[in-house]
């Protein structure tokens, strides 16, 4: 840890980035900005490279949008190189979204408007001043469960995580409750279910040829660019929609999203196993792949 | 329009009894039977028509505007046939031997006959032309809600709340650090605002409005975005001389630059160019928008408008006006660029 508290601004827009950083430098000195970054794929890099203590996000860039950023950076947290590091204090910058300002308000997340006000930048500061004042008093390492105590054990249970980032826990229930209150791109699954009428079959192209898939065969959905990938127990297909456009189609009580570009058959999941960093995984029954559970779908598997 | 033989229908019954008795009254008045036995004859035979009228106009007239025509046909045959049926439902309910009539005073009866065509056509038609003038005014009073609704959501499209406050922030920042370039910054945003709320207000007045006037809104439109995307964007405007002074729709090129930098440029991470040229060959003149952002599939771009409203909103809106204002000789054709990125293409007659 730095002695003095360190940001990383991600905002598309340079002249914005720019004033941002000034105003920062005005309301807290103190605080080094490491780096400003202009999309949100090198916003999620840049946060694992340089593990700072607060992140400045715009909603709208370009690439990944700034809440995709940050369930991007919530699921590949913590860095390898700063395995104890806690979860950054997160901040949106938007400029103007109604619904993502009610959507903040509800979640008690931190934002600030563009234009950003002088007095209103000094309340997030003081918050965040605050709160990074309470992470870093020393706190009672909370007991974790031993591997070699353990051994015998079938597996370990993946409700209770070995990480207790408290930060990282908050910030995720936030990012959760934003994800249902919807916004601009991001999935609105529970919402347009009851909407649209529920596909039975899939028609892929193959070739000259479309093939019929029925739905029952799949085991799951992989986003892959525009495209969708629906691998069956021994074949896999190419669907020209994208995922969050099949997405409503799908029942959700069968197929669970599981990260953001995953979608996969309940029953079809074998074994769900955690790995050091608190990270989910699944293995499937019929197919050797392993896919990776997003921390924002993880409070859906818990031992019984 | 289906509520005339719907909705109406009872109303036009009721109005069809009034009308036989009437009718039933004056030829009493000129004849030697009984009121009673004209008002049976009037009231079935008149009864007998409408039905015949109202279920022909249910199974054949499925929308009347364009099936009027039909009416000469079932109008005429209707009333024959109600006449025909009238008769025999008097001799079903009074024991009358009507047909014999025909024999005994044929006169008489292709007189009634006659009596029943003029009633029948002329009850049709008064019908039939408030019901017209009812649905002309419903139309016309559509019309000006579309009309209305369409303005509202082309200020809202071009006065998209994410541009202004964006630009505003730009623009706050540039007054502390370059008054100079703050300055212009604004003039452009004077200018962009004042085209968009002049063409919202007049979405259809193009009087006077040159492809100068529209290039010139572009150039302050892509130079706001050129400030807030700072080296991300490029921009190129080509405008011949010879065709600075073509009149064209005012805006018309504006939401085919607004989607250029909204799903082309903006969401791509490293930025690119836009291109808007104007040409003219063969009395056509072609105005292009070229960008080398994400790129759509053509294909499924009517599926992705339906998704974005926004997005659609603004081809169909060009598309609109084209319409009116070239009919089928102006065009807006979308294809996939070959570097990746979109290329818009508008034709439009040249003028002399």
């Amino acid at each position: 840890m730095s002695p003095r508290p360190t940001a990383l601004i991600a905002e598309d827009e340079p002249l914005l980035a720019q004033a941002l950083q000034a105003e920062l430098a005005q309301a807290w000195p103190a605080l080094e900005v490491l780096r400003t970054v202009g999309d949100g794929a090198s916003a999620v890099r840049c946060a694992l490279e340089l593990a700072p203590d607060v992140l400045f996000f715009d909603i709208r860039m370009p690439g990944l949008s700034g809440l995709e950023a940050a369930l991007e950076l919530a699921d590949q947290w913590p860095p390898a190189h700063a395995p104890q590091q806690g979860f950054p204090a997160l901040v949106f910058v938007t400029a103007y979204d109604q619904y993502a300002v009610q959507a903040f308000e509800a979640q008690a997340m931190d934002y600030l408007l563009k234009p950003v006000q002088t007095a209103r930048l000094q309340k997030t500061v003081a918050k965040l001043q605050g709160a990074l004042a309470q992470t870093l008093a020393p706190m009672p390492t909370p007991p974790r469960a031993h591997p070699a105590r353990s051994g015998h054990a079938p597996s370990v249970p993946v409700g209770q995580g070995p990480t207790t980032d408290l930060v990282l826990e908050s910030t995720l229930q936030q990012l959760r409750g934003l994800l249902e209150a919807h916004t601009d791109g991001f999935p609105r699954h529970a919402q347009a279910v009851a909407a649209v009428p529920r596909l039975q079959v899939l028609q892929v192209s193959a070739g000259p040829h479309i093939r019929v898939v029925p739905i029952d065969e799949v085991l799951y959905f992989e986003a892959a660019d525009k495209y969708v990938r629906v691998l069956t127990a021994h074949h896999e297909h190419l669907l020209r929609t994208a995922l969050k456009d099949l997405l409503p189609a799908l029942d959700p009580e069968v197929f669970w999203q599981v990260h953001r570009g995953t979608v996969v058959r309940a029953t079809a999941i074998d074994t769900v196993s955690r790995d050091e960093g608190g990270r989910l995984s699944l293995c499937l029954r019929g197919r050797p792949d392993r896919l990776a559970v997003s921390r924002l779908y993880a409070p859906r598997f818990k031992a019984m | 329009m289906r509520s005339f033989f719907s909705a109406g229908i009872v109303e036009r019954g009721l109005k069809v009894l009034v009308l036989n008795a009437v009718i039933a009254i004056a030829i009493t008045l000129f004849d030697n039977h009984s009121l009673g036995l004209n008002l049976v004859y009037s009231q079935c035979i008149g009864l007998s028509i409408w039905a015949y009228v109202e279920s022909a106009n249910h199974f054949w007239v499925a929308n009347w505007q364009a099936h009027v025509h039909r009416l000469l046909v079932i109008v005429p045959v209707s009333v024959v046939l109600g006449y025909v049926t009238g008769h025999l439902l008097t001799d079903l309910f009074l024991g009358t031997t009507s047909f014999q009539y025909w024999r005994q005073t044929p006169r008489m009866a292709w007189g009634m006959l006659f009596v029943s065509l003029i009633a029948g056509g002329t009850i049709c038609w008064v019908f039939v032309s408030r019901e017209q003038l009812a649905t002309e005014r419903q139309n016309l009073e559509a019309a000006r809600r579309l009309a209305s609704e369409a303005q509202l959501k082309l200020l809202e499209a071009q006065l998209e709340p994410h541009m202004l406050f964006n630009t505003l922030a730009n623009l706050r920042v540039l007054i502390a650090l370059d008054p100079q370039r703050a300055q212009t910054m604004l003039d452009h945003l004077i200018a962009y605002l004042r085209a968009t709320l002049a063409a919202s207000r007049a979405p259809s007045d193009r009087s006077g409005h040159t492809l100068a006037d529209e290039f010139a809104r572009l150039h302050d439109y892509l130079e706001l975005m050129a400030i807030r995307m700072g080296p991300r964007l490029h921009f190129h405007l080509d405008l011949p001389d010879a065709l600075r002074t073509q009149p064209v729709p005012p805006l018309l090129l504006q939401p085919l630059v607004e989607n250029s930098i909204q799903h082309g440029l903006e969401p791509k991470v490293v930025g690119g160019s836009i291109r808007v040229a104007a040409s003219a060959a063969a009395g056509v003149l072609t105005l292009q928008v070229q960008d080398t952002g994400l790129g759509a599939d053509v294909a499924t771009l009517g599926e992705r408008a339906a998704d974005s409203a926004r997005h659609g909103f603004g081809l169909q809106q060009v598309r609109e006006r084209l319409a009116t204002a070239f009919g089928p000789r102006g065009a807006l054709v979308l294809e996939a660029a070959a570097q990746g990125g979109m290329n818009a293409r508008i034709t439009l007659p040249l003028h002399p």
